[in-house]
């Protein structure tokens, strides 16, 4: 290996498809008709060749039997040279900031100069398995010889191997705990003293902003319509209730742990399917083509922590990676923190502001400080416009760097929680 | 898609067996099983045809297999196209003065000497087996088709039927209503079906020829056989029901008046069915009688239209983008032709609603195209609806397919300037507007031109390539080669009002209004219009073109050319006021509610109609001539043809201003004149063309 120079890093452009709400049923497009839906539009608005990029990444959680490697299969059917590589990533619900880090280091070491990173999910599409339990009765059953022994084995047949298991509900549960996602929120919310009507007020907040951004044009260059074979055209996040209000969302029962519980659907982010892209360059690539990036991408964290409260993951990976660049509170102009729940985003600022927390858990000298909510998810997040697990995490910087540059913001930190207790945080400076 | 690495492994990959260099069409050798390979390869071609030269080439290697018989004899293609596209049809009119029934006796008694070898024979087919080549294929023991191959006889479009045992051989094979239907409506059965069939005894793929070959030879493959149903039809009573009802099916569409080889072929089958030997002999000369008939002879004719109107469209494009503005039904129907057939392609519009329908629409293609899964779904992803424009900039071609006005279409070409990429060409689908008069609006006017594509665009292969004054050559036969590249026929004509196709129709549409005015019967008109040969009625086909459309074609054509005009009908005027505008909204002089009318009527015609109708477009053809629109007649016929389907058996409207008289016509319309108005007047240009 030659002693390589790091390389400065930009975040070029970016899109995303509208986030699909799922409607109980396969939705029109699986995780890679998504990555196409989302990469055509924006390779067609580059100056430069498709050739340009020497990779391709792509985060997903959820693949579909026919599409193994999805990244590889995007790359392709998006008309990039079959010399180009691809790899998926899986990090969970940070799959799609994974595919950005990934592409920002092999970047910042000097052995790539373009590279094209995403997030594609179809949740709509999660697989329905057969238990364990029914997998070995079908098995057994092949091998039974001959008809008595088989009609031996029918007797032993029980209904529950024909209830199928729900995927997603399986992907939603933490393996090593077994708590729901929500159940997590559900502890942090008791931790932290979240009530219900404060965690209700967020995601109210949450509805009125993204529906103000779908209003005002915000989104335009960020959200391409996706075209479904039946004619159908989706032009926006599906999931956004523009009038939501307190008296609608205090009517949803506490879906994860009832009747106490705090965590409702309504104030939990939705079950979505969408995909998204950002092209990364070096400075040299942006020298090269032309480009005008819309900004630097300077350093990236990521943390662990306890599975049954992985929702302070952002708060794990984003102080250290806030104090290692000398920045404080103030000078962070911008967040975009993944709301997987609002309890769980509600949790991080309260952790942030306890002084016993940052000090104990952080290794601060006082509390971190308090997040203005105009700083925050300022645009909506995952619980107006969904969670496709692993595109969020590439939607939150792309909407970060645009945000960015629309408010005339310096600094933002794009982070998120994972679930299996991780985190994961990236800073993005003006350009 | 296929990189270096494929190339360069895929490279020489057709099974050749032991055979060496070709000696003549033919490439022969044993292999180490003592099967003997006879490979044809016929020289200076691409293409196999079936030539005398080729079965005369045959006859010497099967006579020395005669006389040391191989362990198997096995027939296969060496070119990477396909197996045979049939006989070679230019030497029909040669054939069919020297005595046709005599050269075919001699290719009988090949294929018969073949089918009687005491030893396997096994054709080996990859892609198209038509007509002769299918025959051959027929007379082995075994087909083995390569994925991807297909069967068919697609005589009945040349007018004419199987020639060379095609129909004792395939009755004898399959189902003979099956094989009746294959050879009357010369449609081809691609592997799947021609394996379902039975005319396929196995399917393989390219790189199992050979172990397949080798099974075959030790009759280790079933060979398919036939059913009860063959059996039945074997009596004659059977079979004379079974022809009755196709002869009253094949009448609908292919009247025996003008079409007589389909009714022939019902009729050796029902008399000869069956008797292979008399069959045998009727098929000859029934094939050498129908090649005589004018029919064939100007089928053949439009064939060989078709070849030059392909070679128009040959060469490089040059154009692997494209844009396309206006998702209507035009648009969206030409980016899905483009994009199924390789090209990238993004589809502009101001609205969302439309392109989500042309998707829509591209996905309804692909499945009537019979595109496989991944093909359609790559057709699909190259195709990009594009509400923000962003093809523009990369696009080597724009294609314009927006409403008909200077003023909406100035608006586009000004938002083009700057931002279309160095070289690109921009092309019009204007029906109605001057090519000339658009080009001042173009952002560089050498590389403008029109672009004049049909409704439906899928279906309709012809392509008016419309140059105006400041068109560059270059642009020109970019535009055609395109054409050729998404599977369309170009014609290179010059600006002009309605330039070829719509100012030769026109007429003929005003016609059949002025027709209705005076009182006669829709039904009547379309009946006149259909006995005379054309695939659908004036008033029919004015529904199916849009009566907006109509009506603005025609006051373009009436503002615009120095010729008398009949007035515009005000019925059409009410019509398209009222929104009834023809098939696309369900009601126009017809209704369209349950699909297209079909105006048959027995009843008798008025005095003058079919000349009233046809004639004056025969004036314009003349017209476009005089005035260098049209590079010549043939072409003028091809366009005609296909692009409006014209009276194909009858070769076109120049051939048939010659067959009748070209100074009989000017005479007999100046008698219409005299009756009817100045409309009539004949052209200059018939003079010239004694």
């Amino acid at each position: 290996m030659t002693d390589v120079k790091e390389q400065r890093v930009f975040l070029v452009d970016g899109a995303r498809t509208p986030f699909l709400k799922a409607q109980g049923k396969p939705g029109p497009f699986t995780p890679v008709d998504l990555a196409v839906q989302a990469g055509r539009p924006l390779l067609a608005r580059q100056t430069f060749d498709k050739a340009a990029f020497d990779l391709v990444i792509l985060g997903c959680v959820n693949v579909i039997a026919d599409e193994m490697n999805p990244a590889r299969v995007a790359a392709l059917r998006l008309g990039l040279p079959e010399t180009t590589v691809a790899f998926s990533v899986q990090i969970n619900c940070g799959s799609g900031m994974q595919s950005i880090d990934t592409a920002y280091r092999y970047i910042r070491s000097g052995s790539h100069q373009m590279i094209l990173a995403g997030g594609a999910e179809a949740l709509s599409h999660a697989p329905l398995t057969l238990r364990q339990s029914a997998v070995e009765w079908f098995g057994r059953l092949n091998n039974a010889k001959g008809p008595m022994a088989q009609a031996k084995m029918l007797t032993g047949i029980k209904p529950e191997f024909f209830k199928p298991v729900v995927g997603l509900e399986r992907g939603l549960t933490d393996p090593i705990t077994e708590l729901s996602m929500g159940q997590t929120a559900e502890v942090l919310a008791h931790r932290f003293g979240i009530d219900r009507r404060t965690a209700d007020a967020y995601a109210m907040e949450s509805h009125h902003r993204l529906a103000t951004a779908q209003e005002d044009g915000t989104l335009d260059n960020e959200v391409m319509p996706a075209f479904a074979r039946d004619g159908t055209v989706y032009e926006h996040d599906d999931g956004v209730r523009p009038d939501s209000d307190m008296e609608g969302l205090a009517k949803p029962k506490p879906v994860f742990e009832p009747p106490y519980g705090k965590v409702t659907a309504g104030n939990s982010s939705q079950i979505t399917d969408g995909a998204s892209w950002c092209i990364l360059a070096s400075e040299q690539a942006v020298e090269e083509h032309g480009l005008t990036p819309i900004a630097e991408i300077k350093d990236s964290e990521w943390a662990g922590l306890d599975p049954a409260v992985m929702g302070l993951g952002p708060v794990l990976c984003s102080t250290p990676l806030a104090k290692r660049n000398g920045l404080g509170v103030e000078d962070v102009d911008l967040w975009e923190l993944n709301e997987a729940f609002a309890a769980q985003v509600l949790a991080c600022l309260a952790a942030w502001n306890d002084e016993g927390f940052c000090r104990e858990v952080l290794g601060l000298d006082g509390a971190f400080g308090r997040i203005d909510r105009d700083r925050l998810n300022v645009d909506g997040g995952a619980i107006s416009l969904g969670h496709p697990v692993g595109t969020s995490g590439n939607r939150i910087v792309l909407h970060l760097a645009n945000a960015m540059k629309q408010r005339g913001a310096k600094r933002g930190i794009a982070t998120e929680c994972i679930g299996g207790g991780l985190g994961g945080a990236m800073l993005l400076e003006a350009v | 898609m296929t990189g270096p690495v494929l190339s360069y492994l895929e490279d020489g990959m057709i099974e050749l067996g032991p055979v060496g260099e070709a000696e003549g069409n033919w490439r022969s050798g044993t292999d180490e099983d003592g099967i003997l390979w006879l490979v044809l390869d016929k020289t200076g071609t691409g293409t196999n045809t079936i030539s005398q030269g080729v079965i005369r080439e045959l006859e010497t290697h099967v006579a020395a297999a005669e006389s040391d018989l191989p362990k198997a004899l096995v027939i296969r293609s060496a070119k990477p196209k396909g197996f045979a596209a049939g006989a070679d049809i230019t030497s029909f009119d040669a054939m069919s003065d020297e005595g046709a029934a005599d050269l075919l006796r001699q290719g009988h008694d090949v294929l018969d000497r073949i089918e009687a070898l005491n030893c396997p024979t096994i054709c080996v087919v990859h892609g198209a087996a038509l007509g002769a080549g299918f025959e051959l294929a027929l007379a082995c023991d075994y087909r083995i088709a390569v994925d991807g191959a297909s069967f068919g006889f697609p005589e009945v479009q040349l007018g004419l039927h199987p020639g060379l045992g095609g129909t004792f051989r395939l009755p004898a094979l399959i189902d003979p209503t099956e094989a009746m239907t294959l050879m009357l409506t010369g449609k081809t059965a691609h592997t799947k079906k021609a394996k379902s069939l039975g005319i396929a005894d196995a399917v393989v793929r390219e790189r199992h020829v050979a172990a397949a070959v080798r099974a075959a030879a030790n009759g280790e493959i079933e060979r398919q056989s036939q059913g009860l149903k063959a059996q039945a039809l074997s009596f004659d009573q059977a079979r004379g029901l079974v022809a009755r009802k196709m002869r009253s099916e094949t009448e609908k569409k292919a009247p025996k008046e003008h079409y007589p080889a389909p009714h022939a072929l019902i009729d050796l089958w029902e008399e000869h069915g069956d008797d292979r030997k008399e069959m045998q002999r009727a098929e000859i000369e029934s094939f050498a009688a129908l090649l005589k008939t004018d029919t064939s002879e100007n089928l053949r004719r439009v064939f060989f239209l078709q070849q030059k109107l392909k070679e128009a469209g040959r060469g490089e494009d040059g154009i692997s983008h494209v844009h396309v503005i206006g998702a209507g039904a035009m648009g969206g129907e030409i980016a899905a032709m483009a994009a199924i057939k390789g090209k990238t392609v993004t589809l502009g519009d101001v609205e969302t609603e439309p392109l989500g329908k042309a998707v829509k629409q591209a996905g309804n293609i692909c499945e009537k195209k019979h595109l496989s899964r991944i093909e359609t779904r790559d057709a699909l992803d190259r195709l990009m609806p594009d509400p923000k424009g962003y093809g523009i900039a990369r696009a080597d071609l724009v294609i314009e397919a927006a409403p008909e006005t200077v003023e909406i279409k100035r608006k586009i070409y000004d938002g083009l300037k700057d931002r279309m990429k160095k070289g690109a060409i921009l092309a019009t689908n204007t029906s109605s507007l001057s090519v000339d008069e658009l080009a001042a609006h173009a952002p560089v006017k050498t590389r403008f031109a029109g672009l004049h594509f049909f409704n439906p665009v899928s279906q309709i292969d012809l392509v008016e390539v419309v140059g105006g004054t400041k068109t560059d050559k270059n642009t020109a036969d970019r535009l055609a080669a395109f054409c050729g590249a998404i599977g369309k026929l170009p014609a290179k004509v010059a600006d002009y009002p309605g330039f070829v196709v719509n100012r030769a129709l026109t007429p003929y549409l005003m016609e059949a209004m002025v027709l209705m005015d005076e009182g006669v019967p829709k039904e009547v008109i379309d009946s006149a219009a259909l006995r005379f040969g054309m695939p659908m009625g004036p008033v029919t086909l004015a529904d199916q073109v849009g009566l907006d459309i109509c009506l603005h074609v025609a006051e373009s054509l009436r503002e615009t050319l120095d010729k008398p005009m009949a007035e515009i009908s005000s019925d059409l005027r009410h019509k398209v006021d009222a929104g009834k505008l023809g098939k696309k909204s369900g009601q126009g002089f017809y209704d369209w509610s349950d699909g297209t009318p079909h105006p048959q009527t027995d009843r008798d015609l008025p005095e003058d109609i079919t000349d009233r109708l046809i004639l004056p477009m025969l004036d314009a053809c003349v017209e476009v001539l005089r005035k260098d629109v049209a590079q010549d007649e043939d072409q003028v016929d091809a366009a005609m043809i296909f692009a409006t389907g014209w009276a194909p058996f009858r070769g076109g409207p120049m051939h048939y201003a010659h067959a009748r008289g070209v100074d009989e016509i000017p005479r007999r319309l100046k008698e219409l004149q005299g009756k009817y108005g100045d409309r009539f007047a004949p052209d200059d240009g018939w003079g010239a063309l004694g």
